[in-house]
């Protein structure tokens, strides 16, 4: 199966956000929630298939224009799922946020169920002056079930500078994922890329967790936990923060 | 004629002058950065505390800094800090990955970062004290990281020590025999030692100490005195 | 290519501060999820398949374009999103041109104090080694060094450390040749496999009060 969706938010031009476009397909179908009026749109990505599935090939551009507000969040988990014999499932998300725009993309895990093979691929380009919160959620097998292949590929910029540049890979193709040095036998990995303004403090977030400063004007917060809710544990309350544009 | 031109006689060897105003001579070696001198001795011999009466010797006479080499990184480090000895931007912990002596004799890299660092933020300095871990009789440090050793053992290791030998005792620029004060508690004969270091060390220097009655260790300052003021 | 001058790159002996670095071990034998050969293995198998492989690459694409440099040690600025682990890597880096100046002529453009598989690249080009060579070099350290932190650490037989090291040496290899292979890719597209575990490992070493390794 192949989709595409797209959006778009535009500032209003009266301090709230205006969604020009709003468009997906099967999987990939979008739901705008949140209050009306407030001008700050809430997406939902509302799973409309079972998958991804082998063979799948899927994207989600993202663009939030200049003094823009946009937060994207999904109604469940994804389940990434072996199917027919196929090449690997792909999704592919893009997301550009422009000087004074926010994006807050905290969708719902990634399930990596037995025999899955999928590749998630992440490109973000920051423009200085934007603000980003940028999570992602892994959890490898359903219950006690060993995952399948997935492979996490990101690339954050910010200003036109690669921000954050990171692979992750799971699943009996990958050596040593569940050693000490990657997963040390934790279910779940979560990460959570802030770039921009208004960034969580740098320090130890729980036993299995760091909020980490990056080398350019950002911080990454990882967690690993041996489920889910370990890693939500660390990292949920660093996402509190609107990211609202101060005018200026 | 520009004043640095002149003949040459006939008796004269032919040479050459170099430019005007270009002093000719590679910067000298010894005099261009701080004295290092390292110090080094067993666990429990009392080098942490020869640093720190170092410092309160010659901390206002000297621009000194101190590199500490610690199995427990900053232990030696807070234990100077804690004793008000030297501001802590005067002092390096250096990680030595379990191999205190590693990190002085074979593989002195971070070291000798540490020592530019210092330098780089302090400006020129007179000394810098590199400090071992506690470590055994066979450790010594590199020439490429010091220019002067000072091996400590304390008289309650037994009166056997210097006879033993061991790089340390033997080839260290200055033995210092440590706790003196202790020799009638544990029945150590302190002439003994005398004798054995001697036999051992030829020529080198060897000092009594009781960092307990001499809290400047004179004599070790008086030794590092000399040092500093051979090389200006 | 010159085998001997290969061998010195990669002998542990070389002074470069490597003994004082655990590669994350430390942290992750204090984590108690390495107690013995076992879990070593996983720990260097994942070590392997994760930062040798970044390092071979970049070691390997700093060897083979010595302009490339200062391109490079952005690009493992934006792969090593733990400050501790981005010190660490800088402080061995620095180590190892100390030694390569005297070993060999470096080119200035590496400056004072680049990633270590900048500097390990540097190294190579100046001694005439081949990319695929440096990445050999890269990835053997990136699981020797940990292994022999393992040795210290938790007294393990070391006959038994040095037969895992055997085992992992076909994949040192294959790791290496796809490092090389790749060495001549934008920046943005070099390998970038990372550790969850090694970072977060590295932050909680650095508050550390009592530790042994640097990193």
């Amino acid at each position: 199966m192949r989709a595409r969706a797209h959006i778009v938010a535009e500032s209003d031009g009266r301090g709230g956000t205006r969604l020009a476009v709003l468009h997906g397909e099967s999987p990939l179908l979008l739901r705008r929630t949140g209050r009306r009026g407030d001008g700050r749109p809430i997406v939902h990505l509302v799973g409309g298939a079972a998958g991804p599935l082998r063979g799948d090939d899927l994207r989600l551009d993202i663009e939030v224009g200049p003094g823009a507000w946009l937060e994207m969040l999904s109604v469940a988990a994804s389940l990434a799922l072996p199917g027919r014999p196929a090449p690997a499932s792909r999704l592919t998300v893009t997301a550009t946020v422009a000087a004074g725009a926010t994006l807050r993309w905290l969708p719902e895990p990634l399930i990596a169920a037995a025999g899955c093979d999928h590749v998630a691929i992440t490109r973000v380009a920051v423009e200085a002056g934007g603000s980003l919160l940028w999570r992602d959620d892994l959890v490898c097998g359903r219950h006690g079930e060993e995952p399948g292949d997935v492979r996490a590929d990101a690339l954050i910029s910010y200003a036109g500078t690669t921000l954050y540049r990171h692979e992750l890979t799971v699943g009996p193709r990958a050596p040593g994922w569940d050693g000490a040095a990657v997963l040390g036998g934790g279910q779940a990995v979560g990460t959570l890329v802030a770039a921009g303004s208004d960034l969580p403090a740098p320090g130890i977030a729980g036993p299995n967790a760091a909020v980490m400063p990056l080398a350019g004007p950002g911080i990454l917060a990882t967690a690993v936990g041996s489920d889910i809710r370990e890693v939500c544990r660390a990292l949920d309350p660093l996402c509190r923060s609107p990211l609202i544009p101060v005018p200026g | 004629m520009h004043p640095d031109l002149h003949e040459h006689g006939p008796d004269e060897t032919p040479h050459t002058h170099p430019e005007p105003g270009v002093d000719p001579h590679a910067p000298l070696h010894t005099g261009a950065r701080a004295l290092r001198v390292g110090i080094g001795g067993p666990v429990g011999s009392g080098k942490t505390a020869l640093v720190a009466a170092l410092c309160r010797a010659l901390g206002a006479e000297l621009r000194l800094a101190v590199v500490t080499n610690d199995i427990y990184t900053t232990e030696d480090a807070d234990f100077l800090l804690r004793n008000g000895v030297l501001p802590a931007e005067r002092i390096r912990a250096v990680e030595t990955g379990c191999c205190p002596h590693t990190a002085i004799r074979d593989d002195i890299s971070a070291n000798l970062d540490a020592v530019e660092d210092l330098e780089a933020a302090l400006g020129p300095l007179d000394l810098v004290l590199v400090e071992s871990g506690g470590d055994n009789l066979t450790a010594t440090f590199s020439k490429g990281l010091i220019d002067q050793q000072i091996f400590v053992v304390d008289v309650a290791g037994g009166d056997k020590v210097p006879r033993k030998g061991g790089p340390g005792v033997t080839t260290a620029d200055l033995l210092v025999i440590n706790k003196t004060d202790l020799a009638p508690l544990v029945g150590a004969d302190l002439s003994v030692m005398e004798r054995d270091a001697a036999a051992r060390r030829g020529d080198l220097p060897t000092v009594f100490l009781s960092l307990a009655e001499d809290k400047a260790a004179t004599p070790v300052a008086s030794w590092i005195r000399g040092l500093v003021a051979s090389r200006v | 290519m010159s085998l001997a001058t290969l061998l010195l790159l990669a002998d542990g002996r070389l002074p470069s501060g490597g003994h004082a670095h655990s590669g994350g071990l430390e942290a992750q034998v204090a984590a108690g999820r390495v107690k013995e050969i076992s879990g070593l293995d996983g720990f260097l198998r994942g070590k392997l398949a994760t930062g040798g492989l970044v390092s071979a690459a970049f070691a390997a694409a700093a060897c083979a374009d010595v302009t490339r440099f200062s391109e490079l040690d952005l690009g493992l600025d934006a792969r090593t999103p733990s400050p501790g682990l981005r010190r660490a890597s800088r402080a061995q880096g620095r180590a190892l041109l100390r030694a390569g100046r005297a070993m060999w002529t470096l080119p200035a453009a590496v400056g004072r104090e680049p990633h270590q598989p900048v500097a390990l690249g540097a190294l190579a080009a100046a001694a005439g080694l081949s990319p695929v060579e440096v990445a050999v070099a890269a990835a053997h350290g990136s699981i020797t060094g940990p292994a022999s932190a393992a040795v210290r650490l938790l007294g393990l037989d070391p006959y038994a450390v040095h037969a895992l090291l055997a085992r992992l040496a076909p994949e040192c290899d294959r790791v290496a040749a796809v490092a090389a292979e790749r060495s001549g890719d934008p920046v943005d597209e070099l390998p970038a496999a990372g550790a969850p575990l090694l970072d977060i490992g590295a932050e909680h070493h650095a508050t550390w009060e009592v530790r042994l390794f640097a990193s």
